[in-house]
């Protein structure tokens, strides 16, 4: 177990540089900072003292090592645009991200394993069929065009939740600006939360449904039946528990492309989060911003594949490699 | 044992419609299960022995269903029951033990759990009551150190042990009636003879009846006290176990016993029957049997037979259709010579013995 830990650690470090000189490689090719901080009228002397500044003179091997060096103490050096340290930014539009993303995940997830367990039991019901078939509106339609269609009914139409921004907002630890306590706050994430998890929340209950199909079928399901066990015992304890190994998976992943995927909603929501800080960033070729958010996006991806590694061994006996004594 | 049987199966029809028209799997099958007896299923793959098992307990996967027939439990039919009335039957009044212990078992739920839960859906006991009383189960059936294994999952045990558990389990709310379908097929040979002396012992301890579905006439020579023959969804022969082993009157059972083969015996070639049994979509008319069979005659491909009551038992072939008279005597005795099959005999009167 320890050592299946360490194991997973190593591997998510050496990902983590990977991403890392990807993100380095992005401040070399990707355009000239130099030129859009300094516009027209700057000197030859400007601009050779802001290149010394940013130490763009040094050869690349120690530009990366200085990098890299930042990265590790959390430094990504100071926003082209904005001035101010990118960590400092960071762990501003942080929190906005990960709670958008959170209520997103358990959306998803909640209503994910609900309608697929609804429409695995009920396979040939109507209601099944038509939850069935509008999930693949949730799969097909583009996140952007159900942030609008939401927005257009709800804040346009019938004008019951805002159509942007956070709302009030609570500081919490002296940071972490919340939306979760206060009514204004918790209106403003509802829209957000619907738009980035309705493509997860599709892919789960699809997932959820197939896997109960398959498990219904099982002959642990059929002696359960001939045990007379109680319904609700058999759909639930029995076979929803085994269709959790994938979906655990799945749903990791796909909460690391809830955060990432993020941008599109941040943005058509103007939710002051790092999606939008980033996508900020690309207008002005803000390259620290933008090396930041990748490795960011890295960290959160590793730490949630290791995290549902783990989450195996809780749930199934199986992987458990301290099991006591082998059969009799 | 009362004059009324615990299990009546009277007419059974189960039918598959199919896009290719309408299977019937399990076609006007009737036989009794008295109270205490265990009666063996026979047949080959396709003959309706699970078939008519999971149509006891009202587990046959749709689009199957019982179109006629009835299913009497101590003389209340069953087969009418909704949902949730036959749910309380299962377990409760009916077990059910299946072929592969390997996969009967949730391999995420420990074994204590399972049996727990099964046994407090159907007995108002607290969860104390049931943990002791699961113990006491996996006891019964056989499991070492009972009282630390039952926290176990079903991976850290081997096969046989597992199937033991899973009769622990069938009989954990005391069935009245256990249908055990083909409960050694998946076994080791050596572990085989234990669970059918297991499943025997408990059975006769609680005085519950049991319906044995098996292919494997050793088990059923050990095991039964009476045994029913299928042949294409219909019963051939019924009758109790040491008459039908050696000496079996329907065509079809005889060739059957002279295709088993004895280790008493003294080897040779075994016998087969010409032809393969047809399939569900080719139910020759008259007598299923008759393509195949050596003394079929006019009547055999027109009329089919219902089961004649001969001696002790059943048989459903027109050369004992006392209506024939005498002109088929010959033939009879001719099945009853090649039945009489010293090794068979010497099989059927070794399992008499140990019952």
């Amino acid at each position: 177990m320890l050592a299946f830990i360490i194991r997973r650690v190593g591997q998510a470090v050496i990902v983590l540089f990977t991403v890392g000189l990807v993100a380095f490689a992005i401040f070399r090719f990707m355009g000239d900072p130099v030129e859009n901080m300094l516009g027209q009228e700057a000197t030859v002397a400007d601009r050779a003292a802001l290149i010394e500044r940013l130490g763009l003179n040094d050869p690349i091997p120690i530009q990366y090592l200085r990098f890299v060096g930042g990265a590790l103490q959390g430094e990504f050096g100071i926003s082209y645009r904005l001035g101010r340290p990118v960590s400092e930014l960071i762990v501003e539009r942080l929190p906005a991200t990960l709670e958008l993303a959170m209520v997103s995940a358990l959306f998803a997830l909640a209503f994910g394993v609900m309608l697929g367990v609804y429409t695995g039991i009920r396979r040939d019901g109507f209601l099944a069929n038509v939850i069935m078939s509008s999930s693949l509106i949730g799969v097909s339609l583009p996140t952007f065009l159900i942030g609008i269609l939401l927005i257009w009914i709800f804040a346009v139409e019938f004008g019951w939740l805002p159509s942007f921004g956070r709302g009030e907002t609570v500081t919490l630890f002296g940071f972490w600006e919340s939306v979760l306590f206060t009514v204004s706050g918790l209106k403003s994430l509802i829209l957000p939360a619907i738009t980035l998890g309705l493509y997860q929340m599709t892919l789960i209950m699809r997932l959820v449904r197939s896997e109960m199909l398959e498990v219904l079928r099982t002959d642990y399901i059929r002696f359960a039946r001939a045990r007379g066990l109680r319904r609700q015992a058999i759909y639930f304890t029995h076979a929803l528990k085994n269709t959790l190994v994938p979906v655990i998976t799945v749903t990791g992943l796909q909460l690391g492309s809830i955060i990432a995927f993020a941008i599109i909603t941040e943005t058509v929501f103007q939710w002051p989060g790092v999606g939008l800080l980033f996508i900020n960033a690309i207008s002005f070729v803000d390259i620290p911003v933008m090396a930041a958010y990748l490795l960011l996006v890295g960290a959160v991806f590793v730490t949630i594949n290791l995290i549902v590694d783990l989450l195996y061994f809780a749930i199934d006996p199986r992987v458990r490699f301290d099991s006591p004594g082998k059969g009799a | 044992m009362s004059d009324q049987a615990l299990l009546s199966i009277r007419d059974l029809v189960v039918e598959f419609p199919t896009r290719r028209g309408l299977l019937r799997p399990v076609d006007h099958v009737s036989f009794d299960i008295h109270r205490g007896e265990i009666l063996g299923v026979v047949g080959e793959s396709g003959a309706g022995k699970s078939m008519t098992g999971s149509a006891v307990v009202g587990l046959i996967d749709r689009p199957g269903r019982i179109a006629a027939g009835e299913v009497l439990l101590d003389g209340e039919p069953i087969h009418r029951l909704s949902e949730d009335a036959m749910r309380r039957v299962r377990g409760r009044k009916i077990g059910m033990v299946f072929q592969d212990p390997l996969t009967s078992l949730n391999p995420l739920l420990r074994i204590g759990d399972q049996l727990v839960e099964t046994i407090r859906t159907h007995l108002s006991v607290g969860e104390a009551e049931a943990r002791k009383r699961a113990i006491a189960a996996l006891d019964e059936v056989g499991i070492p150190a009972a009282a630390r294994r039952i926290d176990s999952y079903p991976h850290e045990f081997s096969g046989g042990m597992r199937q033991r558990v899973v009769i622990a389990l069938a009989l954990a709310a005391e069935p009245e009636l256990v249908i055990a379908d083909e409960p050694t097929t998946a076994l080791d040979v050596s572990v085989q003879a234990q669970i059918i002396a297991l499943l025997k012992r408990l059975c006769r301890e609680r005085g519950a009846a049991v319906m044995l579905i098996t292919h494997d006439m050793g088990v059923i020579a050990e095991a039964t006290d009476r045994v029913a023959v299928l042949y294409a969804g219909r019963l051939a022969e019924i009758g109790p176990t040491p008459d039908v082993l050696s000496r079996p009157k329907h065509p079809y059972t005889v060739g059957l016993m002279k295709s088993t083969p004895s280790t008493l015996g003294e080897g040779g070639r075994l016998h087969q029957i010409p032809g393969s049994m047809p399939g569900l979509r080719a139910i020759p008319n008259g007598c299923a049997f008759h393509p195949r069979c050596t003394k079929r005659f006019e009547r055999c491909d027109k009329e089919r037979p219902d089961p004649i009551p001969v001696g002790a038992g059943q048989i459903a072939c027109w050369l004992y259709d006392p209506a024939e008279g005498d002109r088929h005597a010959a033939a009879r005795a001719e099945l009853a010579g090649a039945g009489s099959d010293p090794a068979a005999i010497a099989t059927a009167e070794a399992g008499e013995g140990a019952a």
